[in-house]
């Protein structure tokens, strides 16, 4: 009996830990259904990018406000993870503080913990101000209404409790040190500073230790509960960019931003086209694959890393709010097309899950059902939703790709464009004037 | 004003044996636009006036394939591309100089794959490096203390990356160079990019390039200075809603290169 706790938190541990392994299993599933790229190219400068846009933030401050918010509950989180390795070990050990012998160098850091928990407080309030009072307005674009809208401030709350459940946990835990109770004092005198949670000390004082002691522990234990939860919430919102920002800035293109790939697939047939030894009417050979599909118009047409990509956004909106066609009211917004693609890729796994791993044909696609023509049709290729992603999100190549599939397998350009596409065809230029006339300028005065 | 501007073509170099060290990439607009040649023109003078070796590919120019490719029509892009790296790779071309970023970024970025590589420089970068080697001097002169904002193509800057040639130059002026409240890596589109040069745009509140002539205005410029012959045209189209022509020119650098050198 006297070891219950320790095996109860032992079950607790792999239960939390073995469902988001399941939910890692799947999401790499889902990637991997994108085609593949070779992104093996230019290790180090991946991961000097990495180091500079996920780890260093340094898209982040772009927008001096959020940014230097969003670094604080970033760096708390980063830093207080390193109290859950105790409180982990203390949890399987039955130990109190087991790091306690650090002495002065624990102090500092419990101390620095509790002092970045109390800035997350704030910063978080500050952010749920800007959601919710404030309405910023890229926090109230049409795409943000429901389930994400939701998402966004469940986070908060959730990060919001976490911290008040740390400093709770502190402030009991110090009366039960000053107390004197077994387990928790120490002859070495108090172990741990608690700049934050000592104010909480008048609430706390007059209790028992018995009291404190289930304070103490019901703090603690909805703490590490409400870590594993926050965990294996993350496959399901839009918070897994604090674990997909790291390889997909890692995985972003090290190209200029106006280089778009060219098609390999057309290239042969293009090639073939212009070889004047090439036989037009040679049937092809009998193994010859299929032709390969052009452009995008669901999420398996897509690469991997655009796939990355869908599940790393964290529907910030800065993409949105650069856009020129949103700004001028069009119903294009890139934070859209990556929402929408992920919401795609989370029914087509569905779909895969329920069907014992294989993908019954739904009727559905990411064209049309998702994504609308009047959407890809708005965008002028500007880059700037590209530029203003903070995780080096590419929504523009999404928009490119499935445009390709409009225009090539379903000859679905609006009407000027095809002008414009058969001036071009018949006389190279997009205008109707003659390719002979193009040195006309030089004679005309 | 008056010279005879002096045009050389490729075909009537390679005819007398003669390899010009850059190739001037004219682009559709240059050619055919009526507004966008009188830019072509000026930087033709400016390259005769520093004594460039230079030619032009004329009749055998064709599209670069720029908008067919951002329309999504891969196959016709890639038609117009290996038919241009054919020519220029036949002429054995090493440099390329346009003064439309769309050509710039088309050639230089998406040219390399299908088997054509070369030096791609924009207008506004071989116009600076003129300045700096002292083919060609600027007194400021017709230009001095004039208020100027520049417009950041997109396919220039955020493409690209190339900002500052075109302010130093602006700045060689004596002008006051204002920015807008969007300018380098955050510069607004002009709204022509993508293709939608060609089409109308989507059902919305506002055009894109009102809302850049607004952003421009809001600087209260004397010249608005473009670097992209389809910015050119967006941002003349918005000085023209505004009612601001009388008050407000859109220029492209090259002629303002070539106006303070009075050619």
């Amino acid at each position: 009996m006297e070891y219950l706790p320790n095996i109860l938190f032992a079950l607790l541990l792999v239960a939390g830990i073995g469902y988001f392994a399941r939910n890692v299993k799947r999401l790499s599933r889902n990637i991997k259904l994108g085609k593949r790229v070779d992104v093996s190219d230019n290790t180090s400068q991946r991961w000097k990018n990495m180091a500079r846009i996920a780890l260093g933030q340094n898209k982040m401050v772009v927008r001096p406000i959020a940014g230097f918010l969003h670094i604080i509950v970033y760096v708390g989180f980063v830093i207080i993870n390193i109290e859950v390795l105790e409180i982990i070990l203390d949890g399987l050990l039955g130990t109190h503080r087991l790091f306690g012998f650090l002495g002065g160098f624990y102090n500092v850091l419990i101390g620095s913990f509790e002092i970045l928990a109390f800035l997350v407080i704030v910063a978080v309030v500050i952010f749920w101000v800007r959601r919710n009072a404030i309405r910023l307005q890229r926090f109230v674009k049409p795409e943000m209404k429901g389930w994400p809208k939701k998402d966004g401030n469940w986070i908060l709350y959730i990060e919001l409790i976490l911290m008040f459940l740390f400093l709770t946990m502190n402030a009991a835990d110090y009366q039960l040190q000053l107390k004197g109770a077994a387990h928790y004092a120490n002859e070495a005198g108090i172990i741990g500073a608690f700049p934050v949670s000592g104010f909480m000390a008048p609430l706390l004082e007059d209790m028992s230790i018995a009291n404190l002691i289930i304070v103490e522990r019901a703090a603690w234990w909805l703490h590490i509960m409400g870590i594993l939860f926050f965990l294996n919430y993350l496959y399901y919102s839009k918070h897994l960019h604090i674990l997909l920002a790291f390889p997909n800035t890692y995985y972003g293109s090290l190209k200029p931003k106006g280089q778009f790939k060219n098609l390999e697939s057309v290239t042969n047939e293009v090639k073939l086209m212009m070889d004047p030894e090439a036989d037009p009417f040679a049937a092809p050979a009998d193994d010859a694959p299929d032709p390969e599909k052009f452009g995008a118009s669901d999420v398996s047409d897509l690469s991997w890393v655009q796939l990355l990509n869908a599940y790393t956004c964290t529907e910030c909106g800065r993409c949105t709010s650069e856009c020129p066609a949103n700004q001028t009211g069009k119903k294009l917004s890139p934070r859209k097309i990556m929402m929408d693609t992920r919401d795609r890729l989370e029914e087509v796994g569905k779909n895969i899950d329920a069907n014992n791993g294989s993908f019954v044909a739904d009727d559905k696609q990411l064209l049309d059902d998702y994504i609308s023509r009047e959407e890809l049709w708005a965008c002028t290729s500007c880059n700037a939703c590209v530029e203003a992603c903070p995780v080096s999100i590419d929504p523009l190549s999404i928009i490119m790709d499935m445009r390709q599939y409009l225009v090539m397998e379903q000859s679905a350009a609006p009407s000027d464009l095809n002008n414009m596409m058969g001036n071009i065809e018949n006389n190279g230029a997009p205008w109707p004037f003659n390719q002979m006339d193009r040195l006309n300028w030089a004679q005309e005065s | 004003m008056g010279s005879e501007l002096k045009v050389p073509t490729m075909a009537e170099l390679f005819a007398s044996g003669q390899q010009p060290e850059v190739l001037f990439w004219v682009g559709c607009a240059g050619s055919f636009d009526d507004r966008a040649k009188k830019i072509t023109k000026a930087f033709i003078k400016i390259l005769n006036k520093a004594n460039v070796s230079f030619a032009v590919l004329g009749t055998e120019e064709s599209c670069t394939g720029d908008p067919a490719k951002r329309a999504g029509n891969e196959f016709l892009f890639q038609m117009q591309a290996m038919t241009n790296i054919e020519v220029m790779n036949s002429y054995e071309i090493k440099k390329v100089v346009t003064a439309c970023p769309h050509c710039f970024n088309t050639i230089k970025n998406e040219y390399p794959g299908l088997g054509g590589t070369y030096e791609v420089v924009h207008h506004t970068q071989f116009l600076k490096q003129l300045l700096e080697d002292g083919k060609i001097t600027l007194e400021g002169g017709k230009f001095k203390g004039k208020r100027i904002t520049y417009h950041d193509p997109c396919y220039l800057g955020r493409a690209n990356n190339v900002y500052e040639a075109p302010r130093e130059l602006i700045q060689k002026l004596d002008a006051e160079l204002v920015e807008m409240k969007n300018c380098r890596k955050k510069g607004l589109c002009c709204g022509a990019g993508g293709a939608q040069m060609f089409k109308e745009p989507e059902k919305g509140d506002k055009d894109v390039n009102i809302e850049r002539t607004e952003q421009a205005m809001e600087t209260s410029p004397q010249i608005i200075a473009a670097a992209c012959p389809f910015c050119n045209t967006m941002m003349t189209d918005g000085v023209k809603n505004k009612e601001k022509e009388a008050s407000v020119a859109v220029m492209d650098i090259a002629e303002l290169i070539a106006g303070a050198e009075d050619l």
